[in-house]
């Protein structure tokens, strides 16, 4: 993937951490686009339930993706609490919905570890990596793909 | 990009530009237009499109257009007289050059047969035009003033005597091709640096000098020895027009204040008239003494020309963004007044009447940023005669194609996306509608079959009309196929207007043979779908006998939309008003419900099925809508009534169409956003696309119901 790519081409790679169903997560920074406080979106019929709906950002439409239950748990129940994280996706632009931005690390590329197997043959995890900061476990996912198959297909 | 390539590109741009004004000036001289410049400016077109491609050695295009801009160039001259007949063979060739164009664009071929056949063609007028070639008028003189040369440069006195030095000399015609003395002094001074002398022994008295024409001519020295072939390559494009002699360099004699060319540092463009000081200084001057011009005039708007306004090339996306912030600041605005209002603020407060202001103003850029992207039907109208020529041409038809309206502005993204229903309609017309000739001549018509194109302004819309003076729908006929394809039952009694409108049903086509030209396929009902899509309308008017007419209305934009905004389970949506023929309130009684749930309403004495939009949207469950709710009557493709109920009307407005399916991806019954006043979005329905889904999922329902 281009994470790949980026990784090789420099050693420190920037995450930027968040919350999603008490676990810790992070994509890398070069993806997101800005952070911003959740809004009522407008559903969009014959969806899969992990897509929130739409908001409007500046004039722009903007797909709003519930990590969570994109993940395969529970949806976020969101408040004024939660936060979108608009990220740049092949050209895509997407708001992921998650509970809370906590952290932005820079990890050194040896610190990061490939998933175990097993986990990568469990369908749709999105993770691509695993680093430990301090004693937390956090997940470095990549979100490529993370639109229904036939959001890609059109776009 | 790569600068070549960008070059490469502007160049098929300026190409396209040239070849819409090669036709245009055809099709001038083909009404009768007898203008010597319009040949000029069919000539120059050519010459520019050959110019070109040379430079980027596009040999089969430089191949064709210099043997068209031959044969050009003797009409120029007087030398071949315009028939009809040529000028048709001249369109036929500037179809044929545009093809050249495009296939180098694409890096493709061209089939060589027609363009062959086409180039025999014109080389058949030369010919035949050389037996009785006659020269009965003055030659041809367009306005052009001559070409002075800035020499205002350092005195170079240390001359070695051998060099180059060769004379050029202008012959008629030169400036009126495009070939500026000037540009080519500046192309040999990149050579060497070259010394002109100016020769204006030719040059009359200021009451006999007619701006149009070159009277001086140059002998050009060099010191340094610069290959005749270099020379020669400098003036290929005006070979014809000059000549250019090469002189045995001896002795140059510098006395008389030589000058070096050097390109100008500075131009100083004249308005209007030349500079009379210029004319009497050369006047006063010896012929053949080099003279010092410290101006130099360039040449003369080109005459008669209609005065272009100046432009500039934009890309679409600039003017896309542009038009979306403004739609951003539209709602911004909106927003702001609606919060002002929720304060409670007073009327007649400077804010109040600031924002005032601030709401005129933002309509005004709204409109002038709408004008940007409108762009005259002219264009598409003019591909439109290349449409109706092949059509005429396979079908052994005589046909004129009259235009009207050509200014009309509208949408580019309408214009782009009616280049394909127009053509099949052209061909339509041409095919369907007119007859043969010799039936034309039996019921008392022209030979010729007339198609008029036309477009116009009418209540805010554009409307688009195709009108042919053919035979008209023979509706008998029209009835029978529909009877016999079992599109219509056996005894449906139908009126002249349902009949036409049969046309537009999927599956049907009148051809009798497949011609190559209709029976493609593609029938009016994709015309009529294609039309729709631009939120447009299309209807028919025909009389037997006299002909057809074909109306597109469409409307001016598609950034905005003219919508019903309603309310469903709590969502606010939009319904393009264009879909919806009528509204009722839903009063209980005048639903029933069929088996398996299946609703329907009664309206005047007939059903029609019922689509909970909620439902259909998974908002709620079936039947569960509120008490009065409202139902817009949707007019099927097929023509077929649906009912849609929603929960209430809100208001009807216009509304900026924001793209979802750029964003998001195609949502069944969703055909774009939007976004409201309040700043949310509202998803703006697709009709067609709705009740298309509703037949899918449930089949029996409307076959029940329908």
């Amino acid at each position: 993937m281009t994470d790949d790519n980026e990784i090789h081409a420099q050693q420190d790679l920037e995450l930027l951490a968040f919350r999603v169903a008490e676990q810790e997560y992070s994509v890398n920074i070069m993806t997101v686009r800005e952070i911003r406080g959740w809004a009522p979106a407008t559903p969009l019929p014959h969806s899969p339930d992990y897509v929130c709906g739409v908001i409007n950002l500046r004039g722009a439409v903007l797909p709003i993706i519930d990590l969570s239950a994109r993940l395969g748990m529970n949806a976020i129940e969101a408040t004024q609490r939660n936060v979108i994280i608009v990220m740049q996706l092949e050209g895509q632009t997407v708001g992921i919905l998650v509970d809370a931005v906590s952290d932005i690390l820079t990890i050194s590329q040896s610190d990061i570890q490939p998933p175990p197997e097993m986990a990568k043959n469990r369908g749709e995890t999105f993770i691509s990596g695993l680093t430990i900061v301090g004693d937390r476990m956090i997940r470095i996912i990549d979100l490529t793909g993370v639109l229904p198959d036939n959001v890609k297909a059109a776009a | 990009m790569d600068p070549m390539a960008e070059i490469k590109a502007s160049f098929f741009v300026e190409c396209a530009e040239l070849l819409e004004g090669l036709e245009e000036g055809l099709l001038q001289l083909q009404d009768g237009d007898e203008d010597p410049e319009t040949v000029n400016a069919v000539f120059r077109a050519v010459h520019s499109i050959k110019g070109g491609a040379g430079a980027f050695g596009l040999e089969a295009l430089v191949h064709f257009a210099h043997r068209f801009e031959t044969v050009l160039d003797e009409v120029r001259a007087d030398r071949l007289t315009l028939t009809q007949d040529a000028i048709l063979l001249f369109l036929k060739a500037a179809d044929v050059l545009s093809d050249h164009v495009t296939a180098a664009r694409e890096e493709t071929s061209v089939p060589s047969g027609k363009s062959d056949n086409t180039i025999q063609e014109l080389e058949a007028l030369l010919d035949i035009d050389a037996n009785e070639s006659n020269l009965p008028e003055a030659e041809v003189v367009a306005d052009f003033s001559p070409m002075m040369l800035s020499l205002d440069l350092p005195q170079n006195d240390a001359i070695p005597p051998i060099g180059t030095q060769f004379r050029f000399i202008t012959r008629e015609g030169l400036v009126e091709s495009g070939n500026e003395p000037l540009f080519l002094m500046r192309a040999l001074a990149e050579l060497a640096p070259f010394q002109a002398e100016i020769d204006t022994a030719r040059l009359p008295d200021f009451d006999n000098l007619s701006p149009s024409k070159t009277y001086v001519d140059w002998t050009l020295k060099s010191n340094e020895h610069v290959d005749q072939s270099d020379i020669e390559a400098v003036f290929e494009f005006a070979t014809d027009l000059c000549e250019i002699v090469f002189e045995e360099q001896t002795q140059i004699d510098f006395q008389n204040n030589p000058q070096i060319v050097h390109p100008p540092q500075t131009e100083h463009r004249e308005t209007e008239q030349q500079d009379p000081q210029i004319v009497t200084d050369s006047e006063a001057i010896e012929p053949s003494k080099t003279i010092t011009i410290n101006e130099a005039t360039k040449p003369k708007n080109l005459p008669k020309q209609p005065v272009s306004t100046a432009t500039v090339r934009v890309g679409l996306d600039r003017v896309d963004r542009l038009v979306n912030l403004v739609g951003e600041l539209v709602i911004n605005q909106a927003m702001l007044s609606q919060s002002l209002s929720e304060i409670g603020l007073v009327s007649n407060t400077s804010v109040a009447s600031g924002l005032e202001e601030f709401q005129q103003l933002t309509r005004d850029i709204q409109d002038s940023v709408m004008a940007i992207r409108a762009q005259p039907v002219k264009p598409l109208f003019q591909r439109m005669s290349r449409i109706v020529r092949e059509a005429a041409e396979d079908t052994q038809k005589k046909v004129r194609l009259y235009v009207e309206g050509e200014n009309t502005e509208i949408d580019k993204t309408v214009i782009e996306r009616l280049a394909d229903p127009l053509t099949h309609m052209i061909r339509n017309a041409v095919d369907h509608g007119l007859e043969k000739p010799q039936t034309r001549k039996q019921v008392g018509k022209t030979e010729e079959g007339t198609v008029v194109l036309r477009a116009s302004h009418r209540s805010g819309r554009v409307v688009i009309e195709i009108e042919d003076d053919g035979a008209g729908i023979n509706r008998p006929r029209v009835l029978k196929i529909a009877q016999d394809k079992g599109l219509i039952p056996e005894d449906a009694n139908l009126s002249e207007t349902e009949i036409d409108n049969l046309l537009f049903m999927p599956g049907f086509s009148t051809a009798k043979e497949i011609s190559n030209l209709s029976g493609r396929g593609v029938g009016m009902d994709v015309v009529k779908r294609a039309i729709q899509s631009l939120g447009g309308r299309i209807s028919i008017q025909s009389t037997p006998g006299q002909g057809s007419v074909f109306s597109i209305s469409l409307p001016l934009t598609l950034a905005v939309l003219d919508g019903m905004v309603i309310e469903v389970a709590g969502q606010t949506m939009v319904v393009p008003l264009s879909s919806i023929v009528e509204t009722l309130t839903l009063a209980e009684a005048d639903v029933q419900i069929l088996d398996q749930g299946t609703r329907i309403v009664q309206i005047r004495g007939s059903f029609v099925p019922l689509l909970d939009l909620a439902e259909e949207f998974g908002y709620r469950d079936a039947g569960a809508y509120p008490e009065n709710a409202v139902v817009l009557f949707i007019l099927a493709e097929d023509g077929e009534r649906y009912a849609l109920v929603v929960d209430l009307i809100q208001e009807q407005r216009q509304v900026v169409i924001k793209g979802l399916a750029e964003t998001y991806g195609h949502v069944p019954g969703v055909a774009a956003a939007t976004i409201l006043g309040d700043g949310k979005i509202a998803l703006i329905l697709d009709t067609a696309d709705l009740i298309g889904n509703a037949g899918h999922t449930d089949q029996n329902k409307l076959s029940l119901a329908g």
